[in-house]
């Protein structure tokens, strides 16, 4: 159960007109305007080529919209020095539907990745050559996934539930203020899934961090989101608490 | 009942004079390699010759002959190295998309093709000049060599990785330096390896034949096989080579196989 806000929340994502289209197609995203608080854990819902995977890939500042404006952490990455949007994105954290963890490399290493925003050059390149202190750090962020007794094991030698436990693990490292999951369970088994979903939030609750993610799972949605987004051909169709919510009302998203 | 499709499709105008160009110039490249059938069926006695006089393959300098063969192996292995190591560097930035603009790309791709337009004996006839007779020169010519081969296909390699993980340590803020260190570079690794153990069995190729030039290895005693008539020796080394090049090509593939075994 999460405590209300007495102050004036900090708004730690403003999107406000934000339209995006590639060449001369068709907008992927149009006048889509919403904001998002500080700890709040927002869903982002709707069917394929709806334009999610656009939005977050404007909020990490990897596209460039085409036109409105954006705040994420007070930056807009559309306009950021790459210093800003360097020190931004050593805040934010990502955890996407194929894991992205480096195959050869060991869990450990993968995890020490995590911090290459804070601070790079070789001793993060490898826990061979990582301090005692980041080793332990990493070594702790694993122990929160429950997987710290396979620190050594390779990457790609991990099931998909472990895989995508790593690369929270990974994304924690940091002590990130805004982590964006974008589909983080859809590779898995249903059983892996709802471990895993339920490990992601109740960690990111812990530690108070903002989220924005996209799942198709309705009740995902609706479970673990403090709000859903629905987003039909590029516009914001629905903005409400998901507590408001039940899955009839989204199912028309899909319609 | 339907009409079957024609075996051959009737070619049009265009297609005719392309095929009719096209023989022209083979028949004018044989022209100018010098075809001679008369000269081919002279061959074969000669040959017969050759093998009469070089059969059996002398084991008098064996083991002197053996000491070149592994001067040989010594320089395939420290050209090719050194070249693989300098390549890693010099393919990040030839790469498009990792560290350098599309300006450094052109530049450094041209200069690679340009490493490997020039071939490896012409690199070592240069090195002799520049460092004297001997292995020296050799194994700088196969450095050369492996750095125009390999410093094209890493940069091939790191443009085909996976780009997902590279994508998931930016968004964390890394810079694009510890990206390719640790994304692109472990993802193309299996690719490296594979391509510097071809560079390898490459090299050892091209370092038999160095020494014609005097730039070290074996080659020098089959010249000197050759230039004084000793045919037993000459077919010693021939054989040498043959099972040596054979050998580590087969080395190669084996080790290729089990890296890329290993991937997965």
């Amino acid at each position: 159960m999460r405590t209300g806000v007495k102050t004036a929340p900090v708004i730690d994502i403003s999107v406000d007109r934000l339209a995006k289209s590639y060449g001369d197609g068709p907008p992927v995203l149009a006048d889509l305007s919403f904001k998002v608080r500080q700890g709040e854990a927002v869903a982002l819902v709707g069917a394929n080529g709806t334009g999610k995977s656009t939005l977050l890939r404007c909020l990490m500042g990897l596209t460039l919209p085409s036109a409105g404006s954006l705040a994420v952490l007070g930056i807009d990455p559309a306009f950021a020095g790459r210093r800003e949007l360097r020190a931004l994105r050593a805040q934010t954290g990502l955890v996407s539907q194929k894991h992205n963890l480096v195959p050869r490399l060991s869990v450990l290493t993968n995890v020490i990745h995590g911090i290459l925003g804070q601070r790079g050059g070789p001793t993060v390149w490898s826990q061979t050559f990582a301090t005692d202190a980041i080793r332990m750090r990493a070594m702790a962020a694993l122990g929160k996934v429950g997987l710290a007794d396979l620190a050594d094991r390779r990457a790609d030698r991990l099931s998909g539930g472990q895989s995508q436990r790593v690369a929270i693990a990974r994304a924690l490292m940091a002590g990130p203020r805004f982590l964006i999951a974008d589909e983080p369970c859809a590779s898995l088994d249903p059983s892996a899934e709802e471990d895993v979903m339920d490990l992601f939030f109740r960690l990111v609750r812990e530690e108070g961090v903002t989220v924005v993610f996209t799942s198709h799972n309705i009740s995902h949605a609706l479970k673990y989101g403090d709000r859903v987004l629905g987003l039909a051909r590029g516009r914001l169709q629905l903005d409400a608490a998901a507590i408001d919510l039940g899955t009839a009302d989204l199912r028309g998203l899909y319609d | 009942m339907t009409d079957l499709p024609a075996r051959l499709e009737r070619p049009s105008a265009l297609a005719f004079v392309v095929y009719a160009l096209a023989i022209a110039l083979l028949v004018w490249s044989f022209d100018g390699a010098g075809w001679s059938a008369e000269k081919l069926l002279r061959a074969p006695p000669a040959l017969a010759d050759f093998w009469s006089r070089a059969w059996p393959p002398s084991t008098q300098n064996l083991p002197r002959l053996g000491w070149k063969m592994v001067e040989t192996l010594q320089i395939a292995l420290a050209g090719a190295a050194l070249g693989a190591v300098l390549a890693v560097p010099v393919a990040i930035l030839a790469a498009r998309g990792l560290i350098a603009g599309r300006v450094v790309n052109t530049l450094v791709r041209t200069v690679l093709g340009f490493l490997r337009a020039v071939p490896d004996i012409a690199w070592a006839l240069v090195f002799v000049v520049a460092v004297g007779l001997g292995p020296f020169a050799g194994m700088l010519a196969i450095m050369v060599d492996t750095l125009g081969f390999c410093g094209r296909f890493f940069a091939d390699d790191m443009e085909a990785v996976d780009k997902g993980p590279a994508e998931a340590l930016t968004a964390t803020g890394a810079g694009k330096i510890d990206v390719v260190a640790c994304a692109t570079i472990p993802g193309a690794m299996p690719s490296f390896i594979s391509t510097s153990l071809y560079a390898v069995e490459k090299a050892v190729r091209s370092s038999t034949i160095l020494g014609l030039v005097g730039a070290g290895g074996i080659g020098i005693e089959l010249k000197v096989g050759f230039d004084l008539f000793d045919y037993p020796t000459a077919l010693t080394v021939i054989l040498m080579i043959a099972v040596v090049v054979i050998g580590v090509e087969q080395l190669g593939v084996w080790a290729r196989n089990r890296i890329i075994g290993e991937q997965r």
